[in-house]
């Protein structure tokens, strides 16, 4: 421990406590900007760029004062140290340095996607700064627009998070400072469009970025269009991890479940029918588990053609990664469509049929909490004539939006239930929201149908948890089953490596791209790095899953009437042609429609 | 008999190359191929004069010299001995020609130490560089010094980087030492980067082996066995001299496996960076030679504990290394003897503007101003008053006549407001103006800043547009109160040295030349008449006999005739519509009655 003195209140510190730091623990504030940090997710963004944070180091290690000031996110304390966070000096030259920005930075607060949110405005009210003293050129770059992701570089920062996410947390490898000077900024290489570069739309960048030079793209406009329209009928499902999540927009703490809210205030909007992804996360057990235990047979009876382990394709950030990274393992994983696209697909088919809607007629919108669902809603494959199976994806942060605009409070609405039968779900099916969730999904299901016994315990808490790579070998009643779980891409990277290498073996191995899986998604409301946030929600998905009367996929009613009234058998004939899907290559070249 | 022709890029630019084949060609034919030997050596330093050739033993300075002149300098001088007076260089003063250039103003109280060999031997031939001492030190040091004697040896003899900062070189390598790892670097910092400036890329040409030695020796001090040279691809010639002297030191065992049987591994591979400024800043270079974008990092962790790969490194400059080997040939206490009390030994400075000898210099530390100026640089240009000097680059301040006795060494010149930096030192005089010369350093750090940091970034952009406001007759009081609050945030907030000294020519004009700031703020006057805004192009209506010549020649049209005749002429005169005129100075060129005038 060493000692140093913060606005002369001593304290004591670990060796290698950076000033902010300490001073956090001391209880002073410190104003940052660039800084960031994901705590228990190894990600730390400190480049010492912004010059927010600089504080005054009036006792230096050699007994004098130090002659400039200091970066206190990334200045490490040492013994005897003395520091001012809040002197006239550091005073002044923070403010400068926030004019600075300001000078280069649109004020179009009023119309800004981050309005409310930004990290620069809270800043600029925290400094009491009322008007901009440098007047003078601002940057200009070409604004881009991928299905998922609006960059505005017009409003970058240059705090670098987005950069060190998508590099060291995602290892995409899309984004990185370009040109000198004024010119700085974070693109793509070579100016190009995101959707030439090797992005997968995870959207993480979006989630850290302080300022609206990142943000989703807006489909609120387009779904209003559609439920005004007397013609359409527009049905909407929601994600699990929307439901854990949503509170938060609304004043509630983090980890308040809000399902039965939600589903009422959908209804106020004037959805015609409010269903739940939830029951296609059943759905997905069913042909993903089904497709598992396929293989796994297959296997122990000596075919050497099998492709083990099965790799879960809920997540369409990771299947974009797979593609891009990954082309010679594209038969591994499973094929089956993820939960979203599979209500997509049940809903244009199974359920207008049954309800006498032309396919044209119907708009299906999906409630994310991600932005590559946006994406994925209009990837080529998932189009028939012209019309895709999800219309719209509105993520979490976007439906808040919409509630508000409507002047409802989530926490004045009551609680209703979905519809049937596209509505009904398993505890199963909730826990897709969190790592580790689908896997132990598809296991609950697997040891039942391959064992023909009861489960002896339905939780898996071996498979839960935050490490970003987790292994655990389940026993399926004398046959060890190796199961892999990792969440963030670089994990995901390192983990398939392993298997690329013959280094490992596994049975099977779920990947989720962000961190935490979906409650830690780019659709969520933001948590601005609190990674308490995202154990709250965490927690809150096995709470629902916990609070459910049926807990396993196979055992969903609406399930087993699907499967008899029309797909016959997981994996059948009617299944590949509506719930399945294949990959493509796409480490040189992307396709999307429209 | 040896005739030594600059070979440097400023020689070689004035057809330097030609001389030699001439001189070749010539001796050939003469038969005297095998008694004069014609040698391309590296900069002479003297490169006001150049191409230099030297005939040695009788030791005869030729400056200016063209490839039509060969013939006569072999004709009249090697075959008779007859030296051939204009082309000798002329004493401006007593306009006396002198033959030995230790008796030019020029290399009078220069003192050669980095530059030792520099215009002396064909740097491309390791044997030349042996018999005047090269490599000697290298053997010492393997055969009689334990590695904590060199540090020891290079601390004692005050040597200090001549990169600009001026930390004490032995304790950077003696920090380095202590951090023992499998895999260190010694890295050469070869990314001259000042513009104007050229000492290293002297050295490098002039007389590459001495770094090679030097590296190979702090190798031996720190316990590295990689050396790595980062040096800016566009030094060709540079480039392919340190190459042949990396193979030719190879070829002699000085540099791979057991160096000259000791025991110690050591080689060198050169990196080539993509000329940013910014590279020149330690850790900066680092991430450029690891692929990454060449931006600065904060530090500690300094090199000496994590650089290059994650590994142990230890980064000097060209000119630093340079001194290195002669230090411990000639020892400690020699090197210490010369200089001031804390600086140490020689500096080399790349002397250019308004002065008449404009070249490469080497003096002790502590010389002065003074004398750099008026008696190695022979004054002001033209015999125009001196303004100020620029020393240390875009990093650097502007000083004043009242500065002139300022001796040259990292205090002095610090505290007078100005730094040392790597050797950049611009002599200005009074057609200089020093708004425009601020500016003109700040275009260069905005061009040159990584965009990392947002004091760096986003503030030296501002400091430069109030700067053109004010040069373009646009700036108020205030404006110059605020680009003294924006340089004293930014010296105090930017992240690495160049954020750190970018306002350094701004705060040092704003103190020494605060007379014209306000000149050109209130009174919207350049008196140097730099800065065209400010012009007014004026037609004298009594001195105008109404020709028209003028209004001829304006391309822009600006120039009507007016209702006025001037007594005594016939036509009406001409006038300047100043909204117009675009300043271009064409109609002061055609006027032949001198009535139009520049205000």
């Amino acid at each position: 421990m060493i000692n140093v003195t913060i606005d002369n209140k001593q304290i004591q510190v670990p060796e290698g406590t950076t000033i902010l730091k300490a001073a956090r623990m001391a209880g002073i504030h410190i104003p940052t900007l660039c800084y960031f940090e994901l705590a228990g997710m190894k990600f730390e963004n400190k480049p010492g760029g912004c010059r927010v944070c600089v504080v005054e180091v009036t006792k230096d290690f050699n007994g004098r004062p130090r002659r400039n000031l200091a970066p206190a996110c990334a200045t490490d304390c040492v013994e005897g140290m003395e520091v001012l966070t809040h002197s006239a000096r550091v005073i002044n030259a923070r403010r400068t340095v926030v004019e600075l920005i300001l000078s280069d930075h649109p004020t179009d607060c009023l119309t800004c996607a981050k309005s409310g949110n930004c990290e620069l405005q809270s800043l600029a009210q925290y400094l009491g700064i009322r008007d901009i003293p440098f007047k003078g050129e601002q940057s200009h770059y070409r604004q881009d627009m991928s299905p998922s992701i609006v960059r505005d570089m017009d409003k970058c920062i240059m705090c670098r998070r987005c950069e060190n996410m998508c590099n060291n947390v995602q290892t995409v490898g899309a984004l990185s400072a370009i040109n000198r000077g004024f010119s700085a900024v974070v693109a793509p290489a070579f100016e190009q469009d995101l959707v030439d570069s090797p992005c997968v739309m995870c959207g993480q960048c979006v989630q850290v970025c302080p300022v609206g030079a990142l943000t989703e793209v807006d489909d609120t406009r387009n779904v209003m269009a559609a439920i005004n329209n007397p013609k359409k009928t527009v049905i909407v499902n929601t994600a699990p991890a929307t439901r854990v999540a949503l509170g938060e927009e609304f004043g509630m703490p983090a980890g308040t479940i809000v399902t039965g809210q939600m589903a009422a205030a959908l209804r106020r909007l004037g959805f015609d029918y409010v269903f739940d992804t939830d029951f296609t996360a059943d759905l997905t057990i069913m042909e993903e588990g089904t497709e598992l235990l396929g293989r796994i047979k297959k296997f122990m009876a000596g075919d050497k053609s099998v492709r083990l382990p099965i790799l879960t394709s809920c997540c369409p950030g990771w299947v974009n990664f797979f593609e891009h990274n990954f082309p010679d393992m594209l038969d591994v994983p499973s094929t089956a469509k993820s939960p979203m696209q599979m209500f997509g697909a049940v809903a244009k088919n199974y359920w207008a049929d049954k309800m006498g809607i032309k396919r044209e007629d119907l708009v299906v919108v999906s409630i994310m909490p991600c932005l590559a669902k946006k994406y994925e809603s209009k990837r080529k494959e998932f189009y028939k004539d012209g019309n895709p199976d999800i219309d719209y994806v509105l993520t979490t942060r976007e439906l808040a939006r919409l509630i508000k605009q409507f002047n409802l409070d989530l926490k004045d609405m009551p609680c209703e239930d979905y519809d049937d039968p596209l509505g009904e779900s398993t505890g199963a099916a909730v826990i897709f929201g969190a790592t580790g969730g689908v896997i132990e999904a598809a296991t609950r299901t697997a040891y039942e149908v391959f064992t023909g016994k009861p489960l002896p315990k339905i939780d898996f808490t071996e498979l839960r948890g935050m490490e970003g790579i987790r292994d655990a070998w389940v026993d399926f009643d004398g046959t060890p089953i190796h199961i892999g779980i990792a969440h963030g891409l670089s994990n995901a990277r390192t983990l398939l490596q392993r298997v690329r290498e013959g280094k490992e073996q596994f049975h099977a191995i779920e990947v989720m791209a962000c961190p935490g899986g979906c409650v830690g998604g780019a659709g969520q409301p933001y948590h601005h790095g609190n990674s308490e946030i995202i154990k709250k929600r965490t927690e809150a998905i096995y709470r629902e899953d916990l609070g459910k009367p049926i807990r396993k996929s196979h055992e969903n009613p609406s399930i087993k009437k699907i499967y008899e009234e029309y797909f016959g058998e997981p994996c059948g004939h009617k299944s590949h042609e509506l719930l399945h899907t294949h990959y493509f290559d796409k480490s040189e070249h992307v396709e999307i429609s429209e | 008999m040896h005739v030594l022709v600059c070979g440097g890029t400023g020689c070689q630019a004035s057809a330097s190359a030609q001389i030699i084949k001439n001189f070749e060609d010539i001796l050939a034919a003469k038969g005297l191929q095998d008694e004069v030997q014609v040698v391309r050596t590296g900069c002479f330093g003297f490169c006001e004069k150049g191409p230099i050739v030297k005939i040695m033993p009788d030791n005869t300075f030729y400056t200016q010299v063209k490839p039509e002149d060969v013939e006569k300098i072999v004709n009249e001088h090697i075959i008779k001995g007859r030296k051939v007076t204009d082309l000798l260089y002329m004493d401006p003063e007593n306009k006396e020609h002198v033959a030995d250039s230790k008796h030019m103003g020029f290399y009078r109280k220069q003192l050669r130490i980095a530059l030792r060999n520099c215009g002396f031997i064909n740097p491309e031939n390791i044997d030349e560089c042996i018999s005047r001492g090269g490599y000697e030190a290298l053997g010492k040091v393997l055969s009689e010094m334990t590695p904590q004697q060199v540090v020891d040896e290079v601390t004692k003899s005050g040597l200090r980087g001549r990169g600009g900062a001026g930390f004490p070189t032995g304790v950077k390598w003696g920090l380095c030492a202590k951090n023992k790892c499998d895999e260190m670097y010694v890295i050469c910092n070869a990314d001259e980067g000042d513009p104007g400036a050229f000492m290293d890329r002297s050295i490098m040409e002039g007389d590459p082996h001495s770094i090679v030695e030097a590296m190979a020796i702090c190798g031996y001090a720190i316990g590295a066995t990689h050396g790595l040279v980062y040096i800016r691809a566009e030094y060709p010639l540079a480039i392919h001299r340190l190459q042949v002297a990396i193979a030719q030191a190879r070829e002699y065992g000085l540099l791979g496996k057991d160096i000259l049987g000791s025991g110690f591994d050591f080689d060198i591979e050169l990196r080539y960076g993509a000329g940013a400024f910014v590279c020149g800043e330690e850790t900066a270079l680092i991430h450029s030679m690891e692929g990454k974008r060449g931006e600065p990092t904060l530090k500690p962790p300094f090199p000496a504990v994590s650089g290059y790969m994650a590994k142990p490194s230890n980064v000097n400059n060209v000119e630093t290394f340079a001194n290195v080997p002669i230090i411990i040939t000639k020892g400690a206490d020699w090197f210490a003897s010369i200089g001031s009390e804390k600086s140490k030994g020689t500096k080399v400075f790349a002397l250019a503007g308004q002065i008449n000898n404009v070249g490469l210099i080497e003096v002790p530390m502590g010389t002065t101003l003074r004398d750099i100026i008026y008696e190695i640089g022979g004054g002001i240009k033209g015999g125009r008053k001196f303004k100020a000097v620029q020393t240390g680059g875009p990093s650097g301040g502007c000083l004043t006549e009242k500065h002139l006795d300022t001796p040259i060494d990292y205090e002095s010149l610090a505290a007078a407001g100005s730094m040392m930096g790597s050797g950049g030192m611009v002599v200005m005089d009074d057609t200089s103006c020093m708004v425009a010369i601020a500016k003109f350093y700040l275009e260069f750090t905005c061009e040159e800043s990584c965009g990392k940091c947002s004091p760096c970034r986003i503030g030296n952009k501002r400091m430069l547009e109030i700067l053109t406001k004010i040069t373009e007759g646009r700036g108020t009081m205030d404006d110059l109160q605020e680009l003294r609050n924006l340089a004293a945030v930014i010296k105090d907030t930017a992240l690495c040295g160049l954020g750190q000294t970018s306002p350094n020519p701004v705060l040092s004009t704003l103190d020494n030349f605060w007379d014209e700031y306000v000149e050109h703020v209130v009174d919207k006057k350049c008196r140097a008449g730099v800065c065209k805004k400010l012009m007014r192009y004026e037609i004298d209506k009594e001195k105008c006999i109404g020709c028209g010549a003028c209004k001829k020649n304006c391309p822009a049209e600006a120039i009507s005739k007016t209702d006025y005749i001037a007594p005594g002429h016939k036509l009406p005169s001409m006038t300047i519509d100043p909204s117009k005129c675009i300043k271009c100075g064409a109609c002061i060129s055609t006027c032949k009655f001198s009535a139009i005038s520049v205000k």
